[in-house]
């Protein structure tokens, strides 16, 4: 464990936005150009503060990297402990580059209570970096939960027209799958050493059952985030009726954090209940896939079209962790980033048009190549890379994970396969509804993306040919870690002591 | 000299790339000037390529590593050997004429440079494939050359047929590509590797290895094969993935030359040949390749009888000799396959340029029934395109009489399926003597059918399309002449070219029945011609008194076999059901909502106690989430205690 740069850049990258947030907070709501501007320049400020996590990395080792450790609530065991590894480490630049196009693709679409808008933009992405750096399962906790609070309102207050219903349902699905984390981490923290810290819990080895248990548990709060099959309905509501904003953060980093979750906490700490329960988790993955995929060809609106792709997609991810080899994890890890990267940016562009046109409806599309075809080009090279064409990212991840599973599983693989055919089926189908045809009479004096829409978009489009071209800039980040995990994974002994022993922190 | 190779496919991008972004502002009806030097640097450095091969040096080299994931490690490289030499020659050269034609063709299109860039992404597409020195690059081609495909086929997107086809063919190659990429990974368990060099050396090890699927134990080397020709299946139009490939005719006609005739399509047959050491190892394998290829060209043969749509006649003629090219490879006689495109290359992309001049000439009227005597309005274009109806029907001194005498003599030779597919690839030579001089006979002969309007503006093409037609009717004559047999006082060049890589299979028969076989086509040959001159030009009663007499038949081959229909009911319109009727309405929101998490009526109920609460103020949350913590914390002391 080490910080190779000697100064707490991980606690500045949580709580400069934080601090961001109250500054807006304070403000003048009638000042809503400087509203705008400071959280843009925190946001930006914060996308910088964070290269130096890309660039100084060391992937050589599978240690925390860029630690941070202090005593926050000695007698209880509760530290303030941050850091990072090649699991995390993406999601943080991940995390600070779409914060900033949340703000800039909201620029004129938020009009309403502006000033708690942004607030909540910045709340939230001091948190989610919070989740994916806390090394406490304490501190953890609290990110986690502190997320949900402004996604809810996000959702809630600038949301569509059925706002209210998706805000609660979000709320009620991921705080009844907290709620068993919770209970689980109490169980760690007892018989785990009376100790928070994940790295110190991860020296135990616990009884299969107990493992089991906790890996239930937990499994609780991860696959509601994910969404995993059959707990994904809050996702579609949620992401149909969010701003763009919301939306956004919601594919691209807030149902990571379920995915991630599996990978930090219940493979490490409960190595042979994931290897036991590696099927079942596999099998609900492929369903996903297939039923995800095939709800989709059913679906008449752009963004409940996207969201089930997401359910389609997360299992992909999902199977790739669970498949337990290095390609599966690391193709699983990457396509979460290609996933945030791509849906991200259909959400985005869905905004775009939303903007303009005020409609859902796929019905009310059509020929929107010939009226704004830079965005039909760019909306293309989104479409490809969901379907997983060679050459952008979305191929590597799917490839990476179809390998891994299939080391695995030949039929599941066999099975998930099919998944890419559907993709395909549904995605040309949205494109050919929306951007070919007859030009329809809902958008025939629309104007194409302007500057701020576009430059909003190319960091993204930029990403999709990076990732698929040369996949090995982000691939290495993850090797040492990944490794160590499986190492960790499968080297895991079933402990011989019986459970009083552990009871008592004899280890 | 190796690495300025690269530019071969380098070149084309750089093209795509600059007319992309700058094309619709800047360059707009100057696309082709980009497009055309590229492809053209593209040609030439291939001749050289070629010569450098023809003298004995091989390539194989990386470029960079592209995918690196534990033991997975797959790098962009490069192999460019006989096979690889010949392919370059085929897709830059007629690139290259396709690009000209385009200029006049294309002329005033409002998406004139959207073309160009798509062509050039193409040609950029299909030379990484045809350059790949692994699996995975060669997936990456056979995407991209699928993609283009889309958009092209696409083209005119406002026309919803156009809009559709090119949907049908990308989703069904998608089907094809299950399965191709299921026997990439596959290979990559098994042998640890996906470059070709390592695949080679270690095939041979698998022999007789199974492996278990779905609790049946399979061989091991056949189920690879399989799932790569799988992959063949759908990217060269074969049975029962075929059906994508007639409504690709959407697309403007140069791209119909280009992709669906001459490139794009024998990348199917290029990989079976490319993976010969693999497939010769599988007898079940290869019976399935030969026998697919054989049943798809009868199959095609007989549906191009009764079609009208020029465009589709020669489409379904295309299915067929793809086919042919893959009965080839079925009995072994993979340099008769390869042989066999090279000259189908050009005769086949004559044909549809043809077709295009004569749309060009005709408002865009594809019904030969509406045509009629244009041999003397357009002669250049007659005069081309009767040449290429010679080559495709097998007469001799052709290029088409050379690659088809050497598949069907080779086929001969090589045992009891050998001799079925031979007798089925005799037949379908004669049907395709006879469909190609329907059109012949029905388009350029005779009197005008048309409209008066029509008639008034026939003229022949301008010289940027009546030029490539000339140069292809140059090489669908001679382009045969690189394989003239033995028999005849030739000395095979192509298939020695060919022998280091792709081998040649063992001749058993005599010189005797060498000539009998010979004999026996060319005289098919010219029996379908006569008989398509008898029913079309002599008593042009007959063939509308047959459609009546057999009027079933006649539907049939009409509807061409009501595959469409069977594949909408059976995959497309089930699929929709399942996801409106069941997942949508029934699974989502009753069994999932209701049962499994009965939430909704508690949402609704909670909503109301909620809406109270909810004041939008950020601070009244702000207490709510210290409410929370300090439940956390509670808990803990307690449970801790």
């Amino acid at each position: 464990m080490n910080n190779q740069l000697g100064i707490p850049i991980l606690s500045i990258l949580i709580f400069l936005p934080i601090a961001g947030a109250f500054v807006v907070a304070l403000l003048n709501r009638e000042k809503e150009g400087l509203i705008k501007g400071i959280t843009l320049t925190v946001t930006i400020a914060n996308f910088f503060i964070s290269i130096p996590l890309f660039t100084s990395f060391d992937k050589t080792t599978a240690m925390m990297q860029f630690v941070e450790i202090a005593y926050w609530i000695p007698s209880w065991g509760v530290k303030y402990f941050l850091g990072i590894d090649g699991i995390s480490v993406l999601f943080i630049l991940l995390s600070t580059l779409l914060s900033i196009l949340c703000v800039t693709i909201s620029w004129h679409s938020v009009e309403k209570k502006v000033k708690e808008f942004y607030s909540a933009i910045l709340l939230i992405e001091g948190s989610m970096i919070g989740v994916f750096c806390s090394l406490d399962l304490f501190l953890f906790y609290i990110f986690w939960e502190a997320m949900l609070i402004p996604m809810y309102l996000l959702i809630g207050v600038w949301g569509g027209p059925n706002r209210i219903y998706a805000a609660i349902k979000f709320f009620l699905y991921t705080l009844i799958g907290s709620l068993l984390m919770l209970l689980g981490i109490i169980l760690l923290y007892i018989f785990g050493g009376r100790t928070f810290d994940v790295l110190e819990i991860m020296k135990v080895n616990y009884p299969f059952g107990l493992q089991m248990l906790l890996f239930w548990a937990f499994f609780a709060a991860f696959a509601v985030k994910v969404p995993m099959f059959p707990v994904h309905t809050w996702l579609p509501d949620a992401h149909t009726e969010a701003p763009t904003a919301g939306s956004v953060i919601l594919a691209g980093i807030l149902i990571k954090m379920g995915a991630y979750g599996f990978l930090r906490f219940s493979l490490p700490l409960f190595p042979e209940a994931s290897l036991a329960l590696s099927p079942a988790m596999m099998i609900l993955s492929v369903i996903a896939i297939i039923y995800g995929g095939i709800i989709c060809l059913g679906q008449t609106d752009l963004k409940r079209l996207i969201a089930y792709s997401s359910v389609s997609h997360m299992g992909f991810v999902t199977l790739g962790i669970f498949a337990l080899n290095m390609q599966g994890i690391e193709g699983g890890i990457l396509q979460m980033i290609n996933h945030g990267i791509v849906t991200g940016a259909l959400f985005l562009s869905v905004g775009v048009v939303y903007d303009r046109t005020h409609s859902r409806q796929i019905a009310d599309y059509g020929g929107l190549a010939t009226v704004m075809p830079v965005f039909s080009a760019f909306f293309m090279v989104f479409t490809l890379a969901s379907v997983g064409l060679p050459g952008t990212n979305g191929f590597v991840g799917e490839f990476l994970i179809l390998v891994g599973a299939f080391t695995a599983s030949k039929p599941i693989a066999v099975f998930s396969a099919t998944g890419i055919i559907i993709g395909a089926a549904y995605m040309l189908m949205l494109y050919q509804k929306v951007f070919f045809l007859e030009k329809s009479s809902k958008i025939m004096k629309i104007p194409d993306m302007d500057r701020r829409e576009l430059l909003t978009l190319l960091p993204l489009l930029i990403l999709v040919f990076w990732i698929g071209i040369y996949p090995n800039t982000f691939i290495s980040f993850m090797d040492e870690s990944v490794k160590a995990l499986l190492e960790r994974i499968y080297n895991s002994q079933m402990t011989n002591l019986d459970i009083s022993n552990i009871l008592e922190g004899k280890k | 000299m190796n690495y300025t190779y690269v530019l071969i496919p380098v070149l084309p991008l750089i093209a795509f790339a600059i007319n992309i972004i700058l094309g619709r502002n800047i360059i707009q009806d100057r696309a082709h000037l980009v497009a055309i030097p590229a492809v053209g640097g593209a040609f030439v450095l291939s001749v050289f390529a070629l010569i450098d091969v023809i003298n004995g040096n091989i390539y194989n080299f990386d470029v960079y590593s592209w995918i690196s994931s534990g033991d997975f490690k797959v790098s962009v490289g490069f192999l460019i050997d006989q096979l690889t030499a010949i392919m370059l020659i085929v897709v830059t050269s007629i690139s290259l004429l396709v690009h000209i034609y385009s200029v006049g063709y294309m002329h005033g299109d409002k998406g004139y440079y959207r073309f160009f860039s798509y062509l050039s992404l193409f040609t950029f597409s299909m030379l990484m494939l045809v350059l790949s020195n692994n699996l995975l690059q060669l997936y990456f081609g056979w995407e991209a050359v699928g993609l283009c495909s889309y958009f092209l086929i696409g083209f005119w997107y406002e026309k919803k047929s156009a809009a559709d086809a090119g949907k049908k063919a990308f989703i069904v190659n998608r089907f094809g590509d299950f399965g191709f990429g299921l026997g990439v990974i596959l290979i990559f368990l098994v042998i640890g590797s996906i470059h070709y060099s390592d695949i080679f050396n270690k095939v041979g090890g698998l022999q007789g290895q199974v492996i278990s699927l779905f609790g049946y134990d399979v061989d091991l080397i056949t189920l690879i094969a399989l799932l790569l020709f799988c992959g063949a299946v759908g990217k060269s139009a074969q049975i029962p993935l075929h059906m994508w490939l007639p409504d690709a005719m959407e697309g403007p006609t140069p791209v119909s030359a280009l992709i669906h005739a001459a490139t794009m399509v024998t990348a199917g047959v290029f990989m079976v040949a490319r993976f010969n050491p693999l497939f010769s190892l599988s007898e079940t394998a290869m019976m399935v390749v030969a026998l697919t290829g054989a049943c798809t060209s009868l199959f095609a043969a007989t549906i191009a009888l009764v079609q009208n749509d020029i465009k589709r006649i020669i489409a379904y003629s295309t299915v067929s000799q793809l086919g042919y090219m893959f009965l080839a490879c079925g009995v072994g006689a993979y340099g008769a396959g390869i042989f066999h495109l090279f000259t189908h290359a050009y005769f086949k992309a004559l044909l549809f340029l043809g077709a295009g001049s004569v749309m060009h000439a005709m408002a865009g009227e594809l019904d030969i029934q509406k045509m009629g005597g244009l041999k003397k309005y357009m002669p250049v274009t007659y005069w081309t395109f009767l040449i290429a109806s010679l080559s495709i029907a097998g007469i001799p001194g052709l290029a088409g009489f050379f690659s088809k005498d050497e598949i069907l003599w080779l086929a001969y030779n090589s045992g009891a399926i050998g001799k079925i597919v031979w007798m089925i690839g005799s037949i379908v030579a004669g049907l395709t003597a006879f469909y190609s001089f329907r059109i012949i006979f029905l388009a350029f002969h005779g009197k005008f059918r048309g409209t008066h309007e029509q008639e008034h503006h026939l003229h022949e093409s301008p010289k940027s399309m009546t030029i490539p037609l000339i140069i292809l009717a140059i090489g669908a004559v001679s382009a045969g002449w690189l394989g003239v047999p033995e028999i005849l006082g030739g000395n095979n060049a192509i298939g020695h070219f060919f022998e280091p890589l792709l081998g040649h299979p063992k001749v058993t028969a005599t010189h005797s029945e060498e000539i009998q076989v010979m004999a026996m086509s060319v005289i098919i040959a010219v029996f379908g011609i006569s008989l398509a001159w008898f029913l079309y030009m002599f008593k042009p009663i007959i063939p509308k008194l047959l459609a009546h007499w057999f009027k079933n038949i006649y539907k049939i081959l009409w509807n061409k076999y009501y595959i469409d229909e069977i594949y909408e009911y059976l995959f497309v319109k089930s699929t929709f059901w399942m996801s409106r009727s069941v997942l949508i309405a029934v699974t989502d929101s009753k069994i999932i909502e209701g049962v499994v998490n009965g939430v909704p009526q508690k949402i609704a109920d909670l909503g109301d106690f909620l809406r109270k609460l909810q004041t939008g103020h950020l601070q009244h949350y702000g207490i709510g989430m210290a409410l929370g913590l300090f439940t956390v914390f509670t808990l803990v002391l307690i449970l801790s205690r």
